[in-house]
């Protein structure tokens, strides 16, 4: 679950004001706004990457406001997936698992199990340039599903993709909530992504974050 | 919108009003870089041009008389030992200290950005002045009894070292600010400690920044003359570096050995900045 009270983010001249919403456990929130809203920012709170004013921040019912990225147990995947340049995309799926020194095998099962998950496997020995678009945000997926977080937010995963990769990544990312049962957070600016595959749909505008009607 | 005399029937678009004509042929494009390059020419026939007046003024016997002069050997050594020394402390430094200024703001650091381009804009015996000065304060001398520095070699690399790191802090810098941050961001929402997503995925892109860093500070430590002669004397058999060389086989009137040992230093800066570009560029796929 996702859940922001009173949260104020100042930068610079742009502004976010006692922002305040939740997303229940395991629904899978769209959040839309025009770009520049804020919705990045607002993201990258939620995964302690930007300090906020004032405010509130609960994940799965912990408060996290004070607690450093690390330590919140979201998977974060970033406009433009920020892949690792230089680490194969096994190296990719078994990042999280290798800071936390899991053991050789187990790392090696996650990884498959994930590679499984995503439809990567014959990608694995693969570094990230060269990879198409799709590819690329399913490498990005499988990097911050590998320690089964909680919340999983996504910024716009889907902007960078053709019509035809973007419905195969629909079914993706429908298998993949179902699979993880975590809380999605899912921004994007396309109201047809919105459309198939939010429970909720939030919206962000003028600094404010307010529920949406589904399929309006 | 018709024209009068057409008997075709079809529109034309209107003339264009009278002015300039366009650049039609590719002869305009061709004068443009011609006039670019011609800039490139002529400052490439001035480095042609002093290194062909310098090679014409000694022949391979002075060179190989200079290399085999014992003073001379010893000058050649002691610039290679205090140039390598003086760049592993600025990559020391400017590694965290590129990385820093790159990645997090702070009170303040308009003035650190500038007091750290006073090396590079200041003239270097002013620099070499200034350490002789702090060397002659309360702490300098506490530090010249545990070892002596000035006029002694320590004092070379602590010269050399004041404008290298320098210019070791603006690459190091500049490259950090071209690596994304995202990546770094991601990783420490996988779990990272700060220090992780440097040493794990920051620092293994800035490699080729490192590579240039290295060079530059080499460079300037190996031309370094100003700053060594005030601080560490031009001594000969002691603090004598291949600039120093060259300044006093001058003072004495000997332009051979001088340009005989200019010919050595350029010699040297052309293979460490071969070899660097060999090794930098190796593994990207380019050679």
């Amino acid at each position: 679950m996702i859940r922001l009270c009173g949260v104020s983010i100042y930068q610079g001249s742009f502004a976010l004001r006692d922002v305040c919403f939740e997303v229940p456990a395991q629904q899978y929130a769209v959040l839309m706004g025009k770009t520049g809203s804020g919705k990045t920012t607002l993201l990258e709170a939620i995964c302690g990457l930007r300090p906020v004013a004032a405010g509130s921040i609960y994940l799965m019912g912990r408060d996290v406001t004070r607690l450093r990225p690390a330590a919140r147990g979201v998977g974060y995947v970033p406009q433009d997936a920020g892949l690792f340049p230089r680490m194969t995309v096994r190296e990719h799926l078994g990042f999280a698992l290798a800071i936390r020194r899991w053991p050789r095998q187990k790392i090696a099962q996650r990884v498959a199990e994930l590679a499984e998950l995503l439809g990567i496997g014959h990608l694995l020995e693969r570094r990230p340039q060269g990879l198409s678009g799709g590819e690329i945000q399913r490498v990005a997926l499988g990097r911050a599903l590998a320690l089964r977080p909680g919340v999983l937010v996504l910024d716009e995963p889907l902007s960078a993709l053709d019509e035809e990769t973007r419905g195969e990544m629909y079914d993706l990312l429908r298998s993949v909530r179902a699979e993880s049962r975590a809380t999605v957070l899912h921004v994007t600016h396309n109201r047809s992504e919105a459309r198939q595959l939010a429970d909720i749909v939030l919206e962000i505008q003028d600094g404010q974050v307010h529920h949406v009607a589904p399929g309006k | 919108m018709m024209r009068w005399g057409d008997s075709s029937g079809v529109p034309h678009a209107a003339a264009p009003p009278a002015g300039r004509p366009l650049a039609e042929s590719g002869l305009f494009d061709a004068l443009f870089v011609g006039r670019l390059s011609s800039l490139l020419a002529l400052y490439l026939a001035i480095v042609v041009g002093l290194l062909a007046a310098l090679a014409s003024f000694t022949s391979a016997s002075d060179v190989i008389r200079a290399a085999q002069s014992p003073e001379i050997r010893y000058a050649f050594w002691l610039s290679l030992g205090t140039c390598t020394l003086s760049t592993i402390f600025s990559l020391w430094v400017a590694v965290p200290a590129g990385y820093v200024l790159s990645r997090f703001g702070f009170r303040g650091k308009n003035v650190v950005d500038t007091l750290l381009d006073i090396p590079i804009v200041l003239p270097p015996l002013v620099i070499g002045l200034a350490l002789l000065i702090l060397f002659q304060t309360p702490l300098g001398k506490a530090i010249e009894r545990i070892h002596p520095v000035t006029f002694a070699v320590p004092a070379v690399v602590l010269a050399q070292f004041c404008v290298a790191c320098a210019f070791a802090v603006r690459t190091m810098r500049v490259t950090f600010d071209q690596i994304p941050v995202r990546p770094e961001q991601v990783a420490l929402t996988l779990g990272c400690s700060r220090r992780q997503a440097f040493w794990l995925v920051a620092f293994p892109e800035a490699r080729r920044g490192l590579i240039t860093a290295a060079t530059l500070a080499w460079a300037r430590s190996l031309g370094e003359f100003g700053p060594v002669l005030v601080f560490a004397g031009a001594t000969r058999m002691r603090t004598e570096v291949l600039p120093t060389t060259v300044f006093l086989e001058l003072s004495v009137g000997n332009i051979e050995a001088a340009a005989a040992v200019s010919l050595m230093m350029v010699i040297a800066a052309g293979i460490v900045l071969l070899l660097t570009r060999m090794f930098g560029l190796r593994g990207t796929g380019l050679i």
